[in-house]
Protein backbone atom coordinates (compact mmCIF):
# COMPACT_ATOMS: atom_id res chain seq x y z
CA UNK A 1 0.00 0.00 0.00
CA UNK A 2 1.23 3.42 -0.16
CA UNK A 3 1.09 6.08 2.52
CA UNK A 4 -2.38 7.64 3.32
CA UNK A 5 -3.38 9.19 6.83
CA UNK A 6 -6.63 7.91 8.51
CA UNK A 7 -8.70 9.93 10.43
CA UNK A 8 -11.38 8.52 12.46
CA UNK A 9 -14.49 11.13 13.06
CA UNK A 10 -16.89 10.63 15.31
CA UNK A 11 -19.52 13.18 13.77
CA UNK A 12 -21.07 12.61 10.02
CA UNK A 13 -20.20 16.61 9.77
CA UNK A 14 -16.77 15.70 10.62
CA UNK A 15 -16.63 13.30 7.92
CA UNK A 16 -17.99 15.34 5.63
CA UNK A 17 -15.69 17.82 6.09
CA UNK A 18 -12.51 15.52 6.11
CA UNK A 19 -13.81 14.41 3.26
CA UNK A 20 -13.49 17.83 1.27
CA UNK A 21 -9.43 17.09 0.69
CA UNK A 22 -8.45 16.06 -2.53
CA UNK A 23 -7.80 12.45 -2.97
CA UNK A 24 -9.69 11.63 0.35
CA UNK A 25 -11.75 8.61 0.75
CA UNK A 26 -14.27 7.24 2.88
CA UNK A 27 -13.66 3.91 4.82
CA UNK A 28 -16.61 1.59 5.89
CA UNK A 29 -15.72 -1.90 6.58
CA UNK A 30 -12.93 -1.88 4.31
CA UNK A 31 -13.80 -5.39 2.68
CA UNK A 32 -13.23 -4.08 -0.52
CA UNK A 33 -11.01 -1.02 -0.07
CA UNK A 34 -8.04 -2.42 1.64
CA UNK A 35 -7.92 -5.02 -0.61
CA UNK A 36 -7.74 -2.55 -3.36
CA UNK A 37 -5.31 -0.12 -1.68
CA UNK A 38 -3.25 -3.47 -1.35
CA UNK A 39 -2.99 -3.99 -5.07
CA UNK A 40 -2.54 -0.55 -5.58
CA UNK A 41 -5.51 0.33 -6.89
CA UNK A 42 -6.19 3.14 -5.29
CA UNK A 43 -3.80 5.92 -3.66
CA UNK A 44 -5.55 8.08 -1.87
CA UNK A 45 -3.92 10.50 0.77
CA UNK A 46 -6.63 10.16 3.27
CA UNK A 47 -8.94 7.88 4.69
CA UNK A 48 -12.08 8.95 6.59
CA UNK A 49 -13.04 6.12 8.64
CA UNK A 50 -16.88 5.98 9.43
CA UNK A 51 -17.36 2.85 11.44
CA UNK A 52 -16.57 5.40 14.88
CA UNK A 53 -19.37 7.22 14.06
CA UNK A 54 -22.61 5.86 16.12
CA UNK A 55 -25.37 7.90 13.90
CA UNK A 56 -24.57 5.43 11.27
CA UNK A 57 -25.16 2.41 12.92
CA UNK A 58 -27.93 0.01 14.29
CA UNK A 59 -31.18 -0.92 12.58
CA UNK A 60 -35.12 1.06 13.00
CA UNK A 61 -37.99 -0.95 12.51
CA UNK A 62 -41.23 1.07 11.69
CA UNK A 63 -43.45 -1.84 10.65
CA UNK A 64 -43.52 -1.01 7.49
CA UNK A 65 -39.91 0.26 6.27
CA UNK A 66 -36.57 -0.49 7.90
CA UNK A 67 -34.15 2.37 8.39
CA UNK A 68 -30.43 0.62 8.56
CA UNK A 69 -27.63 3.21 9.28
CA UNK A 70 -24.78 2.91 6.59
CA UNK A 71 -22.07 1.36 8.66
CA UNK A 72 -23.98 -1.61 10.44
CA UNK A 73 -22.31 -4.45 9.19
CA UNK A 74 -23.84 -8.12 6.86
CA UNK A 75 -23.86 -9.67 10.43
CA UNK A 76 -25.78 -7.27 12.00
CA UNK A 77 -28.31 -7.01 9.29
CA UNK A 78 -28.40 -10.80 9.26
CA UNK A 79 -29.48 -11.17 12.35
CA UNK A 80 -31.57 -7.95 13.55
CA UNK A 81 -33.76 -8.37 10.25
CA UNK A 82 -35.03 -12.06 10.38
CA UNK A 83 -38.18 -11.46 11.74
CA UNK A 84 -38.86 -8.52 10.26
CA UNK A 85 -37.59 -9.05 6.59
CA UNK A 86 -36.42 -12.49 6.30
CA UNK A 87 -35.08 -12.29 2.80
CA UNK A 88 -32.84 -9.57 3.53
CA UNK A 89 -31.80 -11.45 6.74
CA UNK A 90 -30.94 -14.33 4.48
CA UNK A 91 -29.10 -12.57 1.80
CA UNK A 92 -27.05 -10.88 3.85
CA UNK A 93 -26.12 -14.07 5.88
CA UNK A 94 -24.68 -15.16 2.63
CA UNK A 95 -22.57 -12.09 1.73
CA UNK A 96 -19.10 -13.22 1.80
CA UNK A 97 -17.92 -15.16 4.81
CA UNK A 98 -18.54 -14.77 8.44
CA UNK A 99 -15.21 -12.50 8.94
CA UNK A 100 -16.21 -10.64 6.37
CA UNK A 101 -19.54 -10.14 7.56
CA UNK A 102 -18.52 -8.70 11.04
CA UNK A 103 -16.33 -6.20 8.87
CA UNK A 104 -18.16 -5.45 5.34
CA UNK A 105 -20.89 -2.70 5.67
CA UNK A 106 -24.24 -1.70 3.90
CA UNK A 107 -23.38 1.66 3.32
CA UNK A 108 -20.11 0.39 1.83
CA UNK A 109 -21.55 -2.35 -0.59
CA UNK A 110 -24.01 0.29 -1.98
CA UNK A 111 -21.34 2.98 -2.40
CA UNK A 112 -19.05 0.36 -3.98
CA UNK A 113 -22.10 -0.89 -6.18
CA UNK A 114 -20.02 -4.20 -7.36
CA UNK A 115 -22.22 -5.33 -10.25
CA UNK A 116 -21.59 -9.20 -8.51
CA UNK A 117 -22.85 -7.34 -4.80
CA UNK A 118 -26.42 -8.82 -3.07
CA UNK A 119 -26.83 -5.40 -1.47
CA UNK A 120 -27.69 -3.42 -4.77
CA UNK A 121 -30.16 -6.27 -5.85
CA UNK A 122 -32.48 -6.16 -2.37
CA UNK A 123 -32.26 -2.29 -2.41
CA UNK A 124 -33.54 -1.92 -5.71
CA UNK A 125 -36.35 -5.01 -5.69
CA UNK A 126 -37.09 -3.41 -2.82
CA UNK A 127 -37.60 0.33 -3.59
CA UNK A 128 -35.32 1.86 -1.04
CA UNK A 129 -34.39 4.94 -0.48
CA UNK A 130 -30.46 5.68 -0.14
CA UNK A 131 -29.64 8.78 2.48
CA UNK A 132 -26.76 10.33 2.57
CA UNK A 133 -25.60 13.82 4.16
CA UNK A 134 -26.75 15.51 1.61
CA UNK A 135 -30.50 14.10 0.42
CA UNK A 136 -32.57 10.81 -0.21
CA UNK A 137 -32.03 9.47 -3.51
CA UNK A 138 -34.82 6.53 -4.92
CA UNK A 139 -32.79 3.49 -5.36
CA UNK A 140 -33.96 3.26 -8.91
CA UNK A 141 -31.86 6.78 -9.30
CA UNK A 142 -29.48 5.81 -7.25
CA UNK A 143 -27.72 2.56 -9.23
CA UNK A 144 -26.05 4.41 -12.32
CA UNK A 145 -23.73 1.65 -13.70
CA UNK A 146 -20.78 -0.94 -12.69
CA UNK A 147 -19.16 0.82 -10.21
CA UNK A 148 -21.54 3.74 -10.68
CA UNK A 149 -23.84 5.52 -8.10
CA UNK A 150 -25.29 8.97 -7.98
CA UNK A 151 -23.17 9.55 -4.80
CA UNK A 152 -21.27 12.71 -5.41
CA UNK A 153 -17.09 13.04 -4.42
CA UNK A 154 -17.35 13.07 -0.34
CA UNK A 155 -21.31 12.19 -0.27
CA UNK A 156 -21.38 9.46 2.69
CA UNK A 157 -24.33 7.12 2.60
CA UNK A 158 -26.09 7.49 6.06
CA UNK A 159 -28.58 5.07 6.13
CA UNK A 160 -30.29 3.09 3.27
CA UNK A 161 -34.47 2.77 3.87
CA UNK A 162 -35.76 -0.30 2.93
CA UNK A 163 -39.87 -0.71 2.66
CA UNK A 164 -40.92 -4.41 3.49
CA UNK A 165 -42.26 -6.43 0.94
CA UNK A 166 -45.13 -8.63 1.44
CA UNK A 167 -43.03 -11.69 0.02
CA UNK A 168 -39.68 -11.70 -0.98
CA UNK A 169 -36.78 -13.65 -1.86
CA UNK A 170 -33.67 -13.91 -2.93
CA UNK A 171 -32.01 -16.46 -5.41
CA UNK A 172 -28.08 -16.53 -6.03
CA UNK A 173 -26.34 -19.08 -8.13
CA UNK A 174 -22.39 -18.44 -6.81
CA UNK A 175 -19.55 -18.00 -8.67
CA UNK A 176 -17.97 -21.47 -7.00
CA UNK A 177 -14.39 -19.30 -6.25
CA UNK A 178 -15.40 -16.09 -5.24
CA UNK A 179 -18.91 -17.12 -4.34
CA UNK A 180 -20.01 -13.94 -5.43
CA UNK A 181 -23.21 -13.85 -7.59
CA UNK A 182 -22.63 -15.40 -11.19
CA UNK A 183 -26.49 -14.25 -11.07
CA UNK A 184 -28.47 -13.10 -8.30
CA UNK A 185 -31.98 -12.46 -8.32
CA UNK A 186 -34.38 -10.43 -5.57
CA UNK A 187 -38.05 -10.79 -6.02
CA UNK A 188 -40.01 -8.47 -4.05
CA UNK A 189 -44.08 -8.62 -3.91
CA UNK A 190 -46.16 -5.61 -2.61
CA UNK A 191 -49.40 -4.34 -2.64
CA UNK A 192 -49.13 -2.26 -5.39
CA UNK A 193 -47.04 -4.85 -8.30
CA UNK A 194 -44.16 -6.77 -8.00
CA UNK A 195 -40.44 -5.62 -8.53
CA UNK A 196 -37.57 -8.09 -9.92
CA UNK A 197 -33.85 -6.65 -9.83
CA UNK A 198 -30.87 -8.79 -11.10
CA UNK A 199 -26.99 -8.50 -9.55
CA UNK A 200 -24.18 -10.07 -11.44
CA UNK A 201 -25.38 -10.05 -14.79
CA UNK A 202 -25.29 -7.25 -16.82
CA UNK A 203 -22.36 -5.07 -17.72
CA UNK A 204 -24.51 -1.94 -16.52
CA UNK A 205 -24.93 -3.27 -12.91
CA UNK A 206 -28.16 -4.37 -11.00
CA UNK A 207 -31.29 -3.83 -13.39
CA UNK A 208 -34.70 -4.59 -12.83
CA UNK A 209 -36.06 -6.82 -15.55
CA UNK A 210 -39.27 -4.96 -16.06
CA UNK A 211 -41.15 -7.37 -18.46
CA UNK A 212 -40.80 -9.77 -15.46
CA UNK A 213 -42.16 -7.77 -13.13
CA UNK A 214 -45.25 -6.78 -15.60
CA UNK A 215 -46.16 -10.83 -15.78
CA UNK A 216 -45.72 -11.66 -12.19
CA UNK A 217 -47.85 -8.66 -10.69
CA UNK A 218 -50.68 -10.02 -13.30
CA UNK A 219 -49.78 -13.77 -11.80
CA UNK A 220 -47.18 -14.20 -9.12
CA UNK A 221 -46.05 -17.95 -9.79
CA UNK A 222 -43.17 -19.07 -11.48
CA UNK A 223 -45.31 -19.87 -14.46
CA UNK A 224 -46.16 -16.49 -15.40
CA UNK A 225 -42.34 -16.05 -16.26
CA UNK A 226 -42.26 -19.35 -18.53
CA UNK A 227 -43.19 -17.32 -21.78
CA UNK A 228 -40.33 -14.65 -21.20
CA UNK A 229 -37.50 -14.72 -22.78
CA UNK A 230 -33.48 -12.95 -21.26
CA UNK A 231 -31.96 -10.44 -23.76
CA UNK A 232 -28.32 -11.62 -23.53
CA UNK A 233 -27.33 -8.05 -25.14
CA UNK A 234 -24.92 -6.33 -22.36
CA UNK A 235 -24.84 -9.33 -20.27
CA UNK A 236 -21.21 -10.17 -18.82
CA UNK A 237 -19.45 -12.92 -20.55
CA UNK A 238 -16.62 -14.01 -19.32
CA UNK A 239 -14.44 -17.02 -18.14
CA UNK A 240 -17.30 -18.13 -15.70
CA UNK A 241 -20.19 -18.07 -18.14
CA UNK A 242 -21.06 -16.74 -21.38
CA UNK A 243 -23.83 -13.83 -21.93
CA UNK A 244 -26.36 -16.55 -22.58
CA UNK A 245 -25.67 -18.30 -19.76
CA UNK A 246 -26.29 -15.75 -17.73
CA UNK A 247 -29.62 -14.60 -19.66
CA UNK A 248 -30.60 -18.59 -19.27
CA UNK A 249 -29.64 -18.44 -15.26
CA UNK A 250 -31.74 -14.63 -14.70
CA UNK A 251 -34.87 -16.71 -15.99
CA UNK A 252 -34.06 -19.83 -13.93
CA UNK A 253 -33.17 -17.85 -10.51
CA UNK A 254 -36.29 -15.58 -11.45
CA UNK A 255 -38.83 -18.77 -11.17
CA UNK A 256 -36.79 -20.12 -8.08
CA UNK A 257 -37.17 -17.00 -6.34
CA UNK A 258 -40.43 -16.85 -6.90
CA UNK A 259 -41.40 -20.06 -5.86
CA UNK A 260 -39.64 -19.90 -2.67
CA UNK A 261 -40.91 -16.26 -1.79
CA UNK B 1 3.05 7.56 13.63
CA UNK B 2 -0.10 6.69 15.46
CA UNK B 3 -0.23 5.55 19.17
CA UNK B 4 -2.36 2.44 19.00
CA UNK B 5 -3.52 1.06 22.56
CA UNK B 6 -5.01 -1.95 23.20
CA UNK B 7 -5.97 -5.30 24.61
CA UNK B 8 -4.43 -8.22 23.10
CA UNK B 9 -5.09 -11.71 24.99
CA UNK B 10 -5.79 -10.11 28.27
CA UNK B 11 -2.64 -8.14 28.44
CA UNK B 12 -2.42 -3.89 27.54
CA UNK B 13 -0.08 -3.18 24.96
CA UNK B 14 0.84 0.24 23.28
CA UNK B 15 2.61 0.15 20.26
CA UNK B 16 3.47 2.95 17.55
CA UNK B 17 2.24 2.25 13.91
CA UNK B 18 2.26 4.12 10.71
CA UNK B 19 -1.72 4.46 10.07
CA UNK B 20 -1.28 2.34 6.74
CA UNK B 21 -0.39 -1.19 8.66
CA UNK B 22 -2.52 -3.66 8.72
CA UNK B 23 -3.62 -5.62 12.14
CA UNK B 24 -2.13 -8.58 10.90
CA UNK B 25 1.56 -6.94 10.71
CA UNK B 26 1.38 -5.23 14.39
CA UNK B 27 0.29 -8.42 16.00
CA UNK B 28 3.26 -10.21 14.12
CA UNK B 29 5.91 -7.53 13.62
CA UNK B 30 4.92 -5.05 16.30
CA UNK B 31 4.19 -7.46 18.86
CA UNK B 32 5.90 -10.87 17.99
CA UNK B 33 2.20 -12.93 18.10
CA UNK B 34 3.19 -15.18 14.94
CA UNK B 35 0.39 -17.11 15.57
CA UNK B 36 -1.73 -15.26 13.63
CA UNK B 37 -1.09 -16.16 9.90
CA UNK B 38 -0.76 -14.52 6.67
CA UNK B 39 -1.60 -16.81 3.74
CA UNK B 40 -3.04 -14.90 1.27
CA UNK B 41 -3.73 -11.44 2.33
CA UNK B 42 -6.03 -10.97 0.07
CA UNK B 43 -8.94 -12.12 2.70
CA UNK B 44 -9.34 -14.88 1.04
CA UNK B 45 -8.02 -18.01 3.32
CA UNK B 46 -8.35 -16.69 6.71
CA UNK B 47 -5.34 -17.66 8.12
CA UNK B 48 -4.85 -14.58 9.94
CA UNK B 49 -8.59 -14.73 11.90
CA UNK B 50 -8.15 -13.50 15.30
CA UNK B 51 -11.09 -11.93 17.22
CA UNK B 52 -11.87 -8.07 17.85
CA UNK B 53 -14.16 -7.40 20.83
CA UNK B 54 -15.34 -10.78 20.43
CA UNK B 55 -15.87 -11.43 17.10
CA UNK B 56 -14.19 -13.30 14.38
CA UNK B 57 -12.20 -10.97 11.67
CA UNK B 58 -9.37 -11.40 8.88
CA UNK B 59 -6.90 -9.33 10.39
CA UNK B 60 -5.34 -8.90 7.30
CA UNK B 61 -8.10 -7.15 6.09
CA UNK B 62 -8.29 -4.65 9.05
CA UNK B 63 -5.98 -1.75 9.95
CA UNK B 64 -4.13 -1.49 13.42
CA UNK B 65 -5.87 1.59 14.35
CA UNK B 66 -9.08 0.60 13.74
CA UNK B 67 -8.66 -1.63 16.96
CA UNK B 68 -7.27 0.97 18.77
CA UNK B 69 -9.29 0.59 22.16
CA UNK B 70 -10.22 -2.69 21.16
CA UNK B 71 -9.82 -6.27 22.84
CA UNK B 72 -8.07 -8.48 20.88
CA UNK B 73 -7.84 -12.28 20.66
CA UNK B 74 -5.60 -14.17 18.93
CA UNK B 75 -4.69 -17.45 19.05
CA UNK B 76 -1.67 -17.37 21.93
CA UNK B 77 -4.70 -16.60 23.83
CA UNK B 78 -6.74 -19.89 23.39
CA UNK B 79 -4.74 -22.60 25.56
CA UNK B 80 -5.68 -22.94 29.16
CA UNK B 81 -4.50 -21.46 32.29
CA UNK B 82 -2.33 -24.07 32.93
CA UNK B 83 -0.99 -24.22 28.89
CA UNK B 84 -2.40 -27.56 28.44
CA UNK B 85 -4.39 -27.12 24.98
CA UNK B 86 -8.49 -26.04 24.99
CA UNK B 87 -10.68 -28.11 23.71
CA UNK B 88 -10.92 -26.79 20.50
CA UNK B 89 -7.01 -27.25 20.19
CA UNK B 90 -7.05 -30.88 21.62
CA UNK B 91 -9.65 -31.92 19.21
CA UNK B 92 -7.55 -30.44 16.17
CA UNK B 93 -4.59 -32.87 17.40
CA UNK B 94 -6.98 -35.75 18.51
CA UNK B 95 -8.67 -36.09 15.16
CA UNK B 96 -5.82 -35.22 12.73
CA UNK B 97 -7.42 -31.63 12.03
CA UNK B 98 -4.38 -30.34 10.68
CA UNK B 99 -1.62 -31.61 8.36
CA UNK B 100 1.18 -28.29 7.70
CA UNK B 101 -1.07 -26.10 10.65
CA UNK B 102 -0.18 -23.25 8.57
CA UNK B 103 -4.57 -22.45 8.40
CA UNK B 104 -4.69 -24.12 11.80
CA UNK B 105 -4.65 -20.53 13.92
CA UNK B 106 -7.40 -19.25 11.81
CA UNK B 107 -9.24 -22.64 11.71
CA UNK B 108 -9.30 -22.19 15.75
CA UNK B 109 -10.19 -19.33 15.95
CA UNK B 110 -13.29 -19.18 13.47
CA UNK B 111 -14.24 -22.38 15.18
CA UNK B 112 -14.09 -20.36 18.75
CA UNK B 113 -16.51 -18.11 17.25
CA UNK B 114 -18.89 -21.16 15.37
CA UNK B 115 -19.12 -22.89 18.90
CA UNK B 116 -19.85 -19.51 21.17
CA UNK B 117 -23.14 -18.64 18.75
CA UNK B 118 -23.76 -22.45 17.82
CA UNK B 119 -22.72 -24.63 20.28
CA UNK B 120 -24.05 -28.09 18.53
CA UNK B 121 -23.62 -27.13 15.21
CA UNK B 122 -24.30 -29.66 12.19
CA UNK B 123 -21.91 -31.11 9.21
CA UNK B 124 -23.51 -28.09 7.33
CA UNK B 125 -23.49 -25.98 9.32
CA UNK B 126 -19.97 -26.55 10.18
CA UNK B 127 -18.56 -26.67 6.66
CA UNK B 128 -20.69 -23.92 5.69
CA UNK B 129 -18.99 -21.30 8.92
CA UNK B 130 -15.50 -22.47 7.21
CA UNK B 131 -16.33 -21.15 4.10
CA UNK B 132 -13.73 -18.15 4.62
CA UNK B 133 -11.28 -20.13 6.22
CA UNK B 134 -9.36 -22.21 3.35
CA UNK B 135 -6.93 -25.64 3.95
CA UNK B 136 -5.03 -26.90 1.22
CA UNK B 137 -3.80 -30.55 3.18
CA UNK B 138 -6.89 -31.78 4.85
CA UNK B 139 -9.57 -31.86 2.45
CA UNK B 140 -11.68 -30.57 5.61
CA UNK B 141 -12.84 -33.81 6.55
CA UNK B 142 -10.89 -33.71 9.97
CA UNK B 143 -11.38 -30.38 10.47
CA UNK B 144 -14.74 -30.72 10.28
CA UNK B 145 -14.65 -33.99 12.90
CA UNK B 146 -12.23 -32.50 15.31
CA UNK B 147 -15.02 -29.33 15.36
CA UNK B 148 -18.21 -31.28 15.53
CA UNK B 149 -15.80 -33.33 18.67
CA UNK B 150 -15.04 -30.17 20.22
CA UNK B 151 -18.87 -29.46 20.95
CA UNK B 152 -19.50 -32.94 22.66
CA UNK B 153 -20.87 -34.74 19.50
CA UNK B 154 -20.02 -38.31 19.02
CA UNK B 155 -17.90 -38.80 16.15
CA UNK B 156 -16.94 -42.14 16.13
CA UNK B 157 -18.94 -43.17 12.71
CA UNK B 158 -17.34 -40.13 10.80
Amino acid sequence: MYAFDIERPTSVADAVAALKDEDALALGGGQTLIPTLKQRLAAPSKLVLLTGIADLQGIANDGDTLRIGGTTTHATVAADTAGSYPALADLASHIGDPAVRNRGTIGGSLANNDPSACYPAVALASGATIITNARAIAADDYFQGMFETALDDGEIVTAVSIPVPEKANYQKFVQPASRFALVGVFVAKFAGGVRVAVTGASNEGVYRWTQAEAALTADFSAAAIAGLSVDADNLIADVHGSAEYRAHLVKVMTGRAVTAA
Amino acid sequence: MTTVTMTVNGAPVSHDVEDRTLLSSLLRDGLKLTGTHIGCDTSQCGACVVHVNGQAVKSCTMFAVEADGAEVSTIEGQANADGSLNVIQQAFQDHHGLQCGFCTPGMVMSTVSLLKDNPKPTETEVRAYLEGNFCRCTGYHNIVKAILAASGQDVSAE
